[in-house]
């Protein structure tokens, strides 16, 4: 008895250097292709080859902002996959396995189906080598839920063009290899998840790719940086299209160096950035303040992985925000913005290099391992080109620099605290900024007068920007009981959960952040009745945040530190949790 | 026609009668007038220190950054902008203690800078301690026992790191100075000029009096080979009684970095209009992603 499932997640494992992701992000093109909805989430160690690494393809009907824990279908490449996930299979579910690996010696689970297909000798026979079984597994999970194989052939079809048609040719034997190994197996696996045919063409991307998109579409064309995971696609990503966008992109001898170079790009009148992690903002955080004091426009993408130190290289959490947030000595002002979706990716990408030049100052874009790393199909208009703006805030024009009295004063004395920009070039613009304390001519000034005048002129710029600082996004029920509070990341989960909160009648709302500083007016009046606050991280620092901002108190905070991400689960589980606590005192 | 004045500042210098800098300060001047370059077509980048204070007092694009990061805003500075003449001028501490490996990493890039080192062998803004480049041996508030550690040759380890412009000169002769950094000025790549800079206040061993008897010019010689790099290597290694200032290696036949980027091809990132992505160019990504 076969059921068209609405929800369905395939899982496959195996060693590094197996072309899991590879082939998953293939599968879930093709699947994309076919109509379907997908979540992809790689899971994968800090080594090249060897150890265990896995992918998970989440399938619905409706789109999906999450991954999820029950797993389906198990495509194991080792005995090791059997062993670690046999556990997350649903009652009903499948592993396949090949033939050669064999099952470990664990007991049997009476409930699920073991399918032994020969995997290395049909991918070697079909296409001429044991290592093209990543993609035959795929072909054979396509047959076990009856999806139609003709997605997988023309995803295999435009992804390997370029290696020749012989390649195209031997990937496309090795697909019909795999629907056709999975036949004896078809009536046993209860799950379906067939295809849509005639559905628009959507888009796969991650967060990484969102952002950079963004970042381009709103003008950057400098970027620095210097490789760690999981900040480093985006340079590589922007080195891609450097020459056919004019962007210069360089991978440099060190953070210090990369945020050193953004900021001397930016003083110069480029939109410039410098993608990293924690580590690597870690060592930036001095060149952060001199941005902060000389007031150059810069943006740091930071994608955040567990901490301290190296931690867990390929994982995620949400441990930097304080860090970020009083990073460097001194005061001055600096905006955070935090997306949890593709969506909101891209459109941070260009609001960052916006609100960098507006307010002449560093602006942290904190994302995350799961948001950086994660897949999910959008349509094109999602990442809404058309809505993007280059506003690069208030600049002297050639001709008012021509007509200007007396020498430029870079760091002018205004009420907004934004000094009317103008780079060195023009024969009136020319002036020197100092990261000492400097006059409004950018010269060393000790004077206690100027001082004041001076910080407050820069710090002034917060209170500025605070003005267009977006309130959080509501989800959920508008009179809700419960409001569950999240920032950057756990956006999907966190909307899924109150999906299934509310399901379940329990009258639940998110509030989502994306912008984190300054904290947006009217954050206070928000937030109240029941709260909980949801983060990546040991001590919420999040709640923290809101309560020095605004004095509240959250009730409650779920949080995480596990380095793996937080699922709907987890958080209806520890939902549940309480409010049956509640319910037992009552 | 630009002259020395053009570059007048109303800041008066705070360093102290006699020190080293003041004449570093006149040679950049008078090389930048002799180069013909404005004000206005000049990028001053230094570090923190007493002669980092230089662009302060003089009156061009400046920017005065961290201690140790001249080289790699400058970078930014260059890369953003090659129009600008962008010209480093820092310290022995922030050059080859915490700046040291971003001008080994400049050296190898070749990245258009003149990078002026106001090498005084001590620190002085911090009053007194040693620097990369003492003499080891040196007693020192926080070397009390003389200083452990050889001195970095900073030739050498230029010339190792493959700089295509590799001089040396000194602030006790102002004209060779600024004919040393004019002679930069017109070079394509990373162009390193070590100065000696008596500091009058915290270093008494290296002052006028040692160095004027000991200094003697390579470009005297008619022989030297400007584009030999083991003679320059030789020359590098060459101290004590007879100490070289000039020019120790000098090629041009490595393009700067700047000039193999591509998207530099078209002009300089500051100077071109910025505007949205074109249709086309969106689809383009958008495809790269169905």
């Amino acid at each position: 008895m076969q059921s068209q499932l609405n929800d369905l997640s395939i899982r496959i494992g195996g060693e590094a250097g197996m072309g899991l992701e590879s082939s998953g992000v293939g599968f879930s093109q093709a699947l994309v292709r076919g109509g379907l909805h997908v979540f992809g989430l790689p899971d994968y160690h800090s080594r090249i080859r060897g150890g265990h690494n896995f992918f998970t393809v989440r399938i619905a009907r409706r789109p999906l902002y999450s991954h999820t824990e029950p797993v389906h279908l198990l495509l194991a490449l080792d005995q090791e996959t059997v062993r670690r996930h046999i556990g997350a299979l649903v009652p009903g579910g499948a592993v396949v396995y090949d033939e050669k690996d064999g099952l470990p010696d664990i007991p049997r689970r009476s409930d699920v189906h073991y399918f032994s297909i020969p995997l290395s000798k049909l991918a070697e026979e079909s296409g001429g080598n044991a290592i093209m079984r990543n993609t035959l597994v795929f072909a054979v999970a396509a047959g076990l839920i009856g999806f139609d194989p003709t997605y997988i052939e023309s995803v295999a079809r435009d992804n390997f063009a370029r290696k020749g048609q012989a390649v195209v040719d031997s990937n496309l034997r090795v697909i019909a290899a795999g629907v056709e190994a999975s036949r004896p197996f078809q009536a046993d696996f209860p799950f379906r998840m067939e295809a849509a045919p005639g559905a628009p063409r959507r888009l796969l991307l991650n967060g990484n790719q969102a952002f950079a998109m963004g970042a381009l579409a709103g003008g950057c064309r400098f970027v620095s940086g210097y490789p760690m995971t999981p900040g480093s696609p985006v340079l590589e990503w922007m080195a891609g299209h450097a020459e056919e966008y004019g962007v210069v992109t360089l991978q440099v001898e060190d953070e210090i160096a990369a945020l050193c170079m953004a900021i001397g790009a930016g003083y110069a009148g480029v939109r410039a950035m410098t993608p990293t992690s924690g580590g690597g903002f870690s060592l930036m955080v001095e060149a952060l303040g001199l941005a902060g004091m000389t007031e150059v426009p810069v943006v740091v993408y930071e994608a955040q992985r567990p901490g301290p130190s190296t931690s867990l290289a390929t994982r995620t959490e949400q441990g930097d925000l304080l860090f970020v947030l009083h990073a460097s000595q001194g005061e001055f002002p600096r905006i955070i913005l935090a997306p949890g979706t593709v969506e909101q990716a891209f459109e941070v990408g260009w609001r960052a290099f916006n609100l960098a030049e507006r307010y002449q100052t560093p602006v942290i874009v904190l994302s995350d391992h799961y948001l950086a790393t994660s897949i999910r199909d959008v349509a094109p208009e999602d990442l809404d080109f058309d809505a993007v703006v280059i506003d690069r805030g208030e600049w002297l024009t050639e001709a008012e620099l021509d007509n200007l009295e007396g020498d430029y004063k870079r760091h002018q004395f205004t009420e907004s605290g934004v000094s009317p920009r103008a780079i060195p070039g023009h024969p009136k613009a020319v002036h020197a900024s100092s990261s000492d304390e400097h006059d409004e001519y950018g010269h060393i000034e000790e004077n206690a007068e100027n001082r004041r005048r001076m910080h407050e002129k820069r710090m002034r710029k917060l209170e500025t920007a605070r003005a267009e600082m977006r309130l959080p996004a509501a989800y959920g029920l508008n009179d809700a009981d419960l409001t569950l509070i999240a920032w950057g990341s756990t956006y999907g989960p966190l909307r899924e959960a109150v999906d299934r909160l509310n399901e379940q009648g329990l009258r639940a709302q998110m509030l989502h952040f994306t912008d984190i500083w300054p904290v947006p007016h009217g954050t206070e009046a928000l937030l109240t009745g029941e709260t909980i606050a949801v983060e990546g991280n040991y001590s919420g620092q999040f709640a923290d945040l809101l309560r020095m901002a605004t004095g509240h108190t959250v009730s409650r905070r779920i949080l995480k530190w596990d380095g793996r991400p937080i699922s709907p689960e987890y958080i209806t589980n520890h939902v549940l949790r309480f409010t049956n606590h509640r319910k037992s005192e009552t | 026609m630009v002259t020395v004045d053009d570059f007048a500042s109303p800041v008066r210098p705070t360093w102290c009668t006699g020190c080293g800098n003041f004449a570093i300060w006149n040679a950049v001047k008078r090389a930048l007038a002799q180069a013909g370059l404005a004000p206005h077509q000049v990028m001053l980048v230094s570090g923190i220190g007493c002669g980092s204070k230089l662009p302060d007092y003089t009156r061009a694009n400046g920017y005065m950054t961290l201690h140790g990061r001249t080289v790699p805003v400058a970078t930014g500075v260059r890369l953003a902008n090659h129009h600008l003449r962008v010209v480093c001028t820092h310290g022995d501490g922030d050059a080859y203690a915490e700046g040291l490996g971003h001008m080994l990493h400049a050296a190898r890039r070749n990245i258009g800078l003149v990078d002026i080192i106001q090498d005084n062998r001590i620190y002085g803004l911090t009053k007194g301690q040693y620097s990369p480049t003492s003499d080891r041996g040196r007693v020192s508030k926080t070397s009390p026992w003389g200083s452990f550690e050889l001195p970095v040759n900073p030739i050498a380890l230029a010339l190792a790191a493959g700089a295509t412009f590799v001089a040396r000169a000194w602030s006790g002769d102002l004209q060779h100075l600024t004919e040393t950094i004019v002679r930069a000025l017109g070079h394509r790549g990373y162009a390193l000029i070590d100065v000696f800079q008596p500091c009058v206040t915290f270093n008494r061993q290296n002052s006028y009096e040692f160095y004027r008897p000991r200094v003697y010019k390579l470009q005297d010689d008619p022989d030297y080979d400007v584009t030999d790099k083991m003679a320059a290597f030789a020359k590098a290694l060459e101290w004590g009684d007879r100490i070289p200032i000039g020019v120790f290696y000098q090629v041009e036949d490595r393009p700067a970095y700047e000039e193999q980027v591509p998207s530099l091809q078209a002009g300089p990132l500051a100077l071109r209009p910025l505007e949205k992505l074109r249709p086309e160019q969106v689809q383009r990504l958008l495809e790269e992603v169905m």
